[in-house]
């Protein structure tokens, strides 16, 4: 028994080591709905917006290709572009924060 | 032409196969540390007793120049032979001709000894080493692939499969040793992935070695895939041997009995398992303590550790053990250990093994991770699994037995046939803790002193309840024993359950909550 560490289970504190993947496991964050994250890793093909433009709900910001499948990544609610993160032709990995809008 | 010259002439042609791929292929085999597909075949099997069919088989691929090409025994080996005097049916992919790539005749070997396998009710056991599918033969390798993965689901609960990955084993390859019951591999040698790290680069930008995305190592530790991690190619052929010796030979069987022996005198069970709940162990000399000559065969050793699953003996019949593991993440079923621990009861299950299950965990894994991954439809697997199988089910609660988790390790309602607990056992609906801040909630939050109030409530719910005799006075456990008395409560209730019969409602198959 190496690298013995607190682990608390419903209140009681054991003694015991943790696994890798326990150790590597992310802390859960509360998504925020002004953030466009990447949801499948891709290319961002085309983008059809620009920083300060407004954008109605509904309306595509860009194409993510991805597994042969033109996605489109759709505004969902209507406000203005903050800050795009990425350019076109770029190759984006998942959950990568793509456009902050507001 | 007489008959030595037939003979001469067969000989002629048996040897030119015997030459795989050639000397040059042979020489870059043995430079990536691989042994060849002959060597392999006849390592693992009894001397001499290998038998091998089908070495004349050629491709009828005419696309591509593929016409031209000659390929002895188009990249596969099969045959039969013996394991400790036992029959076996056994295929090997030879890498030096045409990289192992599987066509359709490569296929059609395959699935031959696959058939015989299962007619004859003998154990098969697959060695990959392939590039994947031959492109050249088109949809036709795919067909291979797919008769393939259709009769290891025939057989699965019907003879033993066993793959062994000694190479690359890439693509739609990989469902073949994912539908059997053992996977083996060798540190430096096996690699599988659906997607090699070349495609994963150019489409997802991702840099990955071979060895990080798909190695021995990844998969003995975090896939779960593989269940036997050797060093090298001929530790992973001893461990195939082991496995052999205890299991039977098919689901109508019972595996082999050896001559009973004792443990061995320095696995001391009362001095292994400390008193305080919260102090670790490692059950596994638990384990060693009760069974024959302390030979405990782990398996998935790697793979999900707060789970211990692996063969011993008990008066020299073949036992399967699942045990809590305190030393890792102090035992607590999760996700993985839940998937680990069902897959395991279900073959002991279908493979006529008792079920010897050591009960020492605090609950299931609590984090928005586990909730969020599915640790309710994982968990309910070990459920399903025990309430399911009819085998020989005994249980002893070591130390903590709370909640859920008690309800799935084979407990009483899960029909076990025996429950048994030491007196250390603290059988309740969660730990004192938890239990006393919600029962007590009010006395604590209007004491004076809030903090030595619930200390003496954790106390009292700890004195009352945290014990083994509330359970036992309601008979969901059937006696409360000593540690000293384990081995012998476990082969006596093993012998009186030798007839066990237990019959469950007919059914096409349940749904298990895969």
């Amino acid at each position: 028994m190496e690298n013995l560490k607190e682990f608390n289970v419903d209140g009681t504190v054991y003694t015991t080591e943790l696994t890798k993947k326990f150790e590597r496991r992310k802390n859960w964050e509360r998504p925020n709905p002004k953030n466009i994250m990447s949801f499948i890793p891709g290319t961002i093909v085309e983008i059809f917006v620009k920083e300060g433009q407004e954008v109605k709900a509904g309306e595509s910001l860009m194409i993510l290709e991805a597994m042969k499948m033109k996605n489109q990544i759709e505004m969902p609610f209507d406000g203005v572009i903050k800050k795009i993160h990425v350019e076109e032709g770029v190759k984006v990995p998942n959950k990568m924060l793509m456009v902050e809008i507001e | 032409m007489s008959l030595k010259r037939n003979i001469l002439d067969l000989r002629k042609r048996k040897e030119k196969v015997l030459q795989g791929g050639g000397e040059k292929a042979i020489q870059k085999q043995v430079a990536m540390g691989k042994l060849t597909a002959r060597e392999r075949v006849t390592s693992i099997l009894d001397e001499d007793s290998f038998h091998e069919y089908d070495m004349f088989v050629e491709h009828e691929a005419r696309d591509f120049g593929m016409e031209k090409k000659q390929l002895h025994g188009d990249g596969v080996i099969i045959g039969t032979g013996t394991i400790y005097g036992e029959p076996v049916c056994i295929f090997a992919q030879d890498f030096t001709v045409a990289g192992g790539s599987l066509g359709l005749m490569h296929a059609r070997k395959i699935t031959k000894i696959m058939d015989h396998a299962l007619k004859m009710r003998v154990p098969l056991i697959g060695i990959n080493d392939s590039g994947g599918a031959r492109i050249q033969e088109g949809v036709n390798s795919l067909a291979g692939y797919g008769e393939i993965f259709f009769r290891n689901t025939l057989a699965s609960g019907v003879i033993p499969q066993l793959s062994v990955i000694l190479g690359p084993c890439a693509g739609g390859a990989v469902y073949s040793p994912a539908l059997t019951d053992f996977v083996f591999v060798v540190e430096n040698i096996s690699k599988m992935f659906i997607t090699g790290p070349e495609v994963i680069k150019t489409v997802l930008g991702e840099e990955i070695s071979m060895e990080e995305l798909g190695g021995a190592k990844v998969h003995s530790e975090i896939t779960g895939n593989a269940h036997f991690y050797a060093q090298s190619e001929y530790e992973c052929f001893e461990q195939i041997k082991k496995l052999l010796t205890f299991i039977p030979w098919h689901n109508a069987k019972k595996a082999k009995a050896f001559p009973p022996k004792p443990p061995k005198p320095e696995y001391k069970i009362e001095e292994i398992v400390p008193v305080d709940p919260t102090q670790p162990y490692d059950i596994r000399n638990v384990i060693r303590a009760i069974s024959d000559d302390s030979d405990f065969f782990e398996i998935m050793e790697n793979f999900a550790r707060n789970i211990v699953i692996g063969f011993g003996r008990m008066n020299g019949e073949t036992v399967g053990f699942v045990a809590n593991q305190p030393m890792v993440l102090a035992g607590v079923l999760d996700c993985d250990s839940s998937d680990k621990a069902a897959r395991f009861i279900r073959y002991c299950d279908s493979f006529n093994i008792p079920i010897v299950t050591l009960e020492d965990m605090p609950g299931y894994l609590p984090g928005v991770d586990q909730e969020h991954m599915g640790v309710i439809r994982h968990g309910a697997k070990i459920l399903y699994a025990y309430s399911e199988a009819t085998v020989p089910k005994i249980t002893v609660i070591i130390r903590k037995a709370y909640g859920g988790g008690y309800i799935a390790m084979n407990s009483r309602h899960m029909k076990a046939d025996f429950m048994f607990a030491w007196p250390t056992a603290e059988i309740a609906v969660m730990g004192p803790e938890g239990a006393a801040n919600i029962i007590f909630r009010k006395e604590i939050m209007n004491a004076e002193d809030p903090e030595a109030m619930r200390k003496e409530k954790v106390a009292e719910y700890k004195e009352k309840f945290a014990n083994p005799y509330v359970a036992a006075a309601k008979g969901y456990i059937d006696t409360v024993i000593e540690p000293e008395e384990t081995r012998s409560m476990l082969l006596h209730s093993i012998e009186v359950s030798n007839n066990k019969v237990d019959r469950r409602p007919a059914k096409k198959h349940g749904i298990p909550p895969f």
